[in-house]
């Protein structure tokens, strides 16, 4: 009975049960949704996009394509996630995510198709690219005080309407099909394991390096000096500059580096070839369901990774669907309920450990744990002096 | 020239009516960036008015209904917003964002289930005609073709003004945007007010909708949303100050480049110079951000914004 509470009350454990407890929700939602549309055959479409592509189980090589897919369809969403995820672990709601990603796209899209640069300096292009947007952002939040909220959504249709100009040019754009044209020889990202996933040539390298980013962030957000500045700065940019930190310096410096994270997921997508851009009338959908991603992997950089495998595979289970009864949105619908109800997380977690906050309050106890880290970053801001 | 003026105050009508119920709910103290989503939730309901209603309705008939269907709509599904941030104390940026999904993804189902049904399984598009509901909504003084959802906005618009400056309702709506344990500490229901706020946004922003797609169209496609309508209002909001006459002349600003894109075809001068239309696009979002870069360091914006009320908290 102890140790079962003491689980309970772990953070992490938590966090990972709310999720859950989203996901399962929406989950039921979605069947009552569906029962709603066509009671005679709910139970069967939701089996469609839960059974998903292991409806193809007898055939290994069509399995395991269909698999690759969502892996690679599940690249630029995690990524997103992770870009805001940093953003939000250092105090900004990084919601011009969409613009940075779109701008990723023209950058990675024009040099690769306009170009014909090697695959390296396109992803390269759209790291920058995306970078310079999340630089613009931070540099209003810094330095005049614009909410990086309405300055991020400002900058999301500029770059949308941008890239419709850029991306419309005949060099890049088929114009009578009004998408791009294909991606082509030393400007696709090299393939990876794609023997494995039933000789799936999208697969790329896209898929470990996703892995490795988040590690990454792990690492740097939970693990160094600098990442302890930039969520410092989050928490309160005068204690921070009290402290002897560049406030203005960390806000620009996180907005830029969750630009470039943005870029990536465009230049990582993109350059596989697996989709073209259509010139659309509104900002691509990537950075919002970045937004619920990293909300539903609990705002832990591994988290998100499976977050965003899930969000995919059932956004992916809507073609499974049989379109005489139901449409594939309804997906979409299921995933935009979950993310719904991971605004409720706070309070599961609250009625979760209601016996502990009363008693003991565990974030001051951790607040007060940590004064070593600030005191040795002072010192080590000094020896820089 | 004429066509011009139509347009601009057909947006002018859209963002103001959006961009007064965000400022309510933010004096309220809840942001509200669902404001996209309330729209579709409010145009899909309107519409669906002007498809159902039997062709021997009366204009008056068409126009008040359809109208009182969109503000229903708006408000059911601005409670999504309300009771997830005000009782759950949920991340209301993310509630918001949630919301924009939803409403798109719900609208789309919804338009396609329904159009599934009326044609017994042929037509499986997110697309609702109203042509004969447009037309309703339509009268002409001279050259100038008129809509009546003009005239609903600037009625409207006069009673916020009166109302956010005259009543005794909308100061202490404002006084829990500002400081909610002080508005509690005078007998101020703060949950109360809160709600108050965002459904009011909620009741503006679904009008807003039905206006931003039955003013100047007579079909639409449910599965692209209300492209962007609801963060521009955001923008004229801001751009506005969080009051109601600013608000009214940053939306006609924005409404003018608005329709520049739209019309700039039939306006000799304009179609000659080498800028395309989609420039025109760019201009209200790029102006917005300068001017909110000159004027944001001593912001207006309510105190107590996108926190969440802790009675405990002093």
């Amino acid at each position: 009975m102890e140790e079962k509470t003491s689980i309970f009350r772990k953070p992490g454990f938590q966090t990972l049960l709310a999720s859950i407890l989203c996901a399962i929700l929406g989950i039921l939602l979605g069947y009552v949704i569906l029962l709603l549309m066509n009671p005679a055959h709910a139970a069967e479409g939701m089996f469609a996009i839960l059974r998903n592509f292991f409806k193809f189980a007898g055939n290994q090589k069509k399995l395991m394509s269909a698999m690759g897919s969502v892996l690679v369809k599940s690249v630029p969403v995690i990524l997103c996630a992770e870009a805001i995820l940093f953003a939000f672990k250092t105090g900004l709601f990084n919601i011009g995510c969409a613009g940075q990603y779109t701008v990723g796209i023209i950058a990675s899209l024009y040099t690769a198709l306009a170009l014909h640069w090697n695959w390296i300096l396109c992803v390269l292009a759209a790291i920058l690219a995306g970078a310079l947007w999340g630089c613009i952002c931070g540099f209003f939040k810094a330095y005049c005080n614009v909410n990086e909220v309405i300055a991020g959504i400002m900058l999301n249709w500029i770059a949308l309407y941008i890239c419709n100009i850029i991306l419309g040019d005949k060099t890049v754009m088929n114009t009578t099909k009004s998408e791009t044209y294909a991606v082509k020889g030393s400007s696709l990202l090299p393939a990876f394991l794609s023997d494995f996933f039933g000789k799936n040539k999208y697969i790329t390298i896209a898929v470990p390096l996703t892995i490795v980013i988040a590690i990454v962030i792990l690492f740097v957000l939970g693990k160094t000096t600098f990442g302890y500045e930039l969520k410092a700065t989050g928490h309160s940019k005068d204690a921070a500059k009290y402290a002897g930190m560049n406030a203005k310096r960390n806000i620009i410096l996180s907005l830029v580096i969750s630009g470039a994270i943005s870029g990536m997921a465009a230049g990582l997508y993109y350059l596989t070839g697996i989709e073209h851009y259509k010139i659309a009338s509104s900002v691509p959908g990537m950075g919002f369901s970045g937004i619920a991603v990293a909300f539903l992997g609990g705002l832990h950089p591994i988290g998100t990774i499976f977050a965003g495998l899930f969000v995919t595979y059932i956004t992916q289970g809507g073609q499974y669907l049989n379109t005489n009864y139901y449409n594939p949105q309804v997906a979409d619908l299921m995933i935009a309920i979950i993310i719904y109800l991971c605004g409720f997380v706070l309070f599961f977690k609250t009625v979760m450990s209601k016996p502990v906050n009363k008693l003991g309050k565990p974030p001051k106890a951790n607040a007060n744990a940590e004064p070593n880290k600030p005191a040795d970053d002072k010192t080590a801001d000094k020896k820089e002096v | 020239m004429a066509l011009l003026i139509q347009y601009t105050l057909i947006f002018s009508a859209v963002l103001i009516l959006v961009a007064l119920g965000g400022m309510f709910s933010e004096r309220s103290g809840i942001i509200n960036l669902g404001l996209e989503g309330i729209m579709v939730f409010g145009a899909m309901a309107g519409a669906m008015v002007m498809v159902l209603l039997p062709s021997d309705a009366s204009k008056f008939t068409i126009v008040s209904l359809t109208i009182i269907a969109a503000a229903l709509a708006g408000m059911a599904s601005s409670l999504l917003i309300a009771v997830a941030c005000i009782h759950f104390n949920a991340d209301q940026t993310l509630i918001g964002t949630a919301l924009n999904m939803l409403a798109t993804a719900s609208a789309t189902v919804i338009v396609k289930a329904f159009n599934t049904a009326r044609s017994n399984g042929s037509d499986f598009s997110a697309k609702l005609d109203y042509v004969r509901g447009h037309d309703a909504f339509m009268f002409s003084i001279g050259p100038l073709q008129l809509s009546w959802f003009v005239v609903v906005a600037a009625i409207l618009l006069i009673v916020a003004i009166v109302m956010f400056y005259k009543t005794k309702f909308a100061l202490r709506l404002r006084a829990c945007g500002e400081h909610p344990q002080a508005a509690e500490s005078v007998g101020i229901s703060v949950y109360a007010m809160r709600y108050s706020g965002v459904i009011i946004s909620g009741f503006l922003a679904g009008i807003g909708g039905i206006i931003y797609i039955a003013a100047a169209n007579s079909t639409w496609h449910f599965d692209y949303g209300v492209a962007g309508a609801g963060f521009l209002s955001l923008a004229v909001m801001i751009f506005g100050q969080w009051k109601p006459e600013r608000i009214a002349w940053s939306a006609v600003l924005f409404a003018v480049f608005r329709s520049l894109s739209n019309v700039y075809m039939g306006i000799g001068f304009l179609q000659a110079l080498p800028i395309s239309g989609t420039v025109y696009n760019i201009m209200p979002y790029v102006i917005s951000l300068l001017v909110l870069a000159f004027t944001s360091k001593n912001s207006r914006a309510p105190k107590a914004e996108g926190i969440p009320y802790d009675k405990g908290q002093r």
